[in-house]
């Protein structure tokens, strides 16, 4: 390789090095130190505590509440949005007038902000809101609940509304997908005489495979580190009562929101930790075989 | 037989029309309560709250509108979105381009290490990271938000963006090579325009991530003239708790702009993934 070659490398890499490493993998590392210290943010961190703080993160049971309610927004993430999303996307692959209309449309919760739908959702659905007013109207009086603080409801309440927001992008991935599998082959098993269904579940589905792990991958990350709908509609405080909180609002209520940063990032380190171990296990056992190169390294 | 598979394809038209109409009108009922809520006076809306405007107030609207707030807050977002999007594709770009066509040693770790950042997001980096912002003197200020959403932005970028690269095939760049091209001559005269699919995919979710971001502004900015739109539309709503409708508006008002940019852009996204997801 010549000495040209080389420089265009480093030219062209420098600028995405420099701050990929300053700022996503440094402050991760700087995160493991300040976790070892009592430390309120100012001055040189010197109370050195050792485990301390990961003693008290993995004892409090605030803590292992959230890490529940992050568990069950994962595999009810998967559950509720996979099979939806590839219903629907199978769907907007068809062809039927309307359809770009439509695909817009679907995209809508995706696009719109998270203070937005966290706004509108709380308005909606706040005792003798909107859908309180609607289900009184219908004469379903006896379905009313309170939806955000009842900690039996509240976190369905929080899945349907995460459902509502991310499958627009799950349905964008499916379709995607979809696009890179050759229309010939359901025609093929067409003429063979199967039924549409059948095309879908035996030929479709296995081809979308790759696309379907790799939503599944980002879903379960997503969903690890879950903040800001939480934050917004149920802010600081009520989500623990209410049975919603997760890892990164317990991180920003226990650190930078009452000065303890030392703890703060050990929280961070803790959610880092639990996310690397769910992802590596992941792909090794999941997505290896059709990623080869894109998050396993090498080609 | 024949005639079973022809049906196959025809099946249950009706039956996806109604399947499109219920999704269609899950999706938007929210959409639509926030901006028709917004013509409705804060006494309709609390007396019935799910109903349909008796007469359509515009002063909500107008009221917002006339705020400089607002519009500095919309600025705001404007900034920090299109230099997030202009920094997170060029730089991505050239990083995914070394990757996607030079052969050197630790081209498969450098990969590794930009794909990695996918499992570094920055609910986990937030805490050190504001501070470091603020140790570089950066909090309350727009580039204090937008230098960190480029670093996040890169690795999603650089892997949707190195199929692409790869995909140009090599006997162009041995073409161009004869013409008397050099490398980085193809990469601004070829390279740059086949990859515009993937450029505008990682262009959008670029721009539309930043405007809606909130975690990173809420941590870096204080002072509300510098907030961006999801910022203000929170402060908003928490000091105007009790103006229901003016919130409505203010809501409305915020969310348009992304909705304008992503409907104008919504088969790029498609099609530039396409690559990327097949990969």
């Amino acid at each position: 390789m010549s000495w040209r070659e080389r420089g265009e490398i480093a030219l062209m890499s420098a600028p995405a090095l420099i701050l990929f490493l300053g700022f996503v993998i440094f402050p991760v590392i700087t995160a493991a130190y300040y976790g070892f210290f009592k430390w309120k943010g100012y001055g040189p961190p010197i109370d050195f505590v050792w485990f301390e703080n990961y003693r008290i993160i993995l004892t409090d049971p605030a803590f292992l509440d959230t890490l529940r309610h992050n568990a069950f927004i994962l595999v009810f993430s998967l559950v509720m949005q996979g099979p939806l999303a590839i219903l629907v996307a199978l769907l907007l692959n068809k062809k039927m007038r309307g359809r770009s209309i439509v695909r817009v449309l679907i995209f809508v919760p995706y696009v719109i902000s998270e203070v937005i739908v966290g706004i509108g959702w709380s308005l909606m659905l706040q005792s003798g809101g909107a859908l309180d007013e609607t289900l009184r109207n219908m004469g379903l009086d006896w379905l009313i609940r309170d939806w955000l603080a009842d900690p039996s409801i509240a976190i369905w309440t929080l899945m349907i509304i995460i459902t509502w927001k991310y499958l627009g992008f799950a349905v964008i991935i499916m379709l995607a997908g979809l696009q890179g599998i050759p229309e010939e082959l359901a025609e093929a098993a067409a003429v063979d005489g199967a039924s549409y269904w059948q095309t879908q579940w035996r030929i479709t589905l296995p081809l979308l495979g790759p696309t379907i792990r790799i939503w599944a991958f980002l879903s379960i990350i997503g969903s690890l580190q879950l903040f800001d709908l939480v934050y917004i509609i149920w802010g600081q405080y009520i989500s623990s009562t209410a049975g919603t909180s997760t890892m990164a609002t317990y991180m920003a209520l226990t650190g930078r929101l009452s000065g303890n940063y030392g703890y703060g990032n050990a929280v961070a380190v803790v959610i880092f930790f639990i996310s690397l171990t769910v992802a590596l296990i992941y792909q090794r056992f999941v997505l290896r075989r059709d990623t080869e190169g894109a998050l396993t390294g090498g080609n | 037989m024949a005639r079973r598979s022809k049906n196959g394809y025809e099946w249950g038209s009706p039956f996806i029309y109604l399947v499109a109409a219920i999704l269609i009108s899950a999706c938007l009922t929210p959409v639509i309560f926030i901006i028709v809520g917004a013509f409705r006076t804060n006494s309709e809306l609390t007396t019935d709250p799910a109903g349909w405007p008796s007469q359509w107030q515009f002063s909500n609207y107008t009221n917002v509108l006339s705020t400089s707030l607002f519009w500095q807050q919309a600025g705001n977002s404007l900034i920090v979105a299109l230099w997030t999007t202009l920094g997170v594709v060029l730089i991505g770009l050239m990083a995914a381009y070394v990757v996607a066509r030079y052969q050197f040693r630790g081209r498969g770790a450098l990969y590794a290490l930009y794909a990695s950042g996918l499992m570094f997001p920055l609910t986990v980096a937030i805490t050190p990271l504001y501070l470091l912002i603020r140790s570089l003197k950066l909090v309350d200020t727009l580039p204090g938000v937008i230098i960190p959403q480029i670093a996040f932005g890169l690795p999603m970028t650089i892997i949707i963006l190195v199929p692409f690269l790869r995909a140009i095939p090599k006997e162009i760049e041995e073409a161009a090579a004869i013409d008397g091209c050099s490398r980085l001559d193809f990469f601004w005269r070829i390279a740059l325009r086949l990859s515009v699919p993937g450029l505008v995919t990682t262009g959008i979710l670029a721009f539309v991530g930043s405007w809606n971001g909130y975690m990173l502004p809420l941590f870096v900015l204080n002072n509300p003239s510098l907030y961006t739109l999801p910022l203000g539309t929170q402060a908003f709503s928490s000091e105007h708790s009790v103006d229901t409708a003016a919130v409505l508006a203010f809501t409305s008002l915020s969310m348009l702009p992304a909705l304008a940019f992503f409907s104008l852009f919504e088969r790029r996204i498609v099609g530039g993934l396409t690559g990327a997801v097949k990969g």
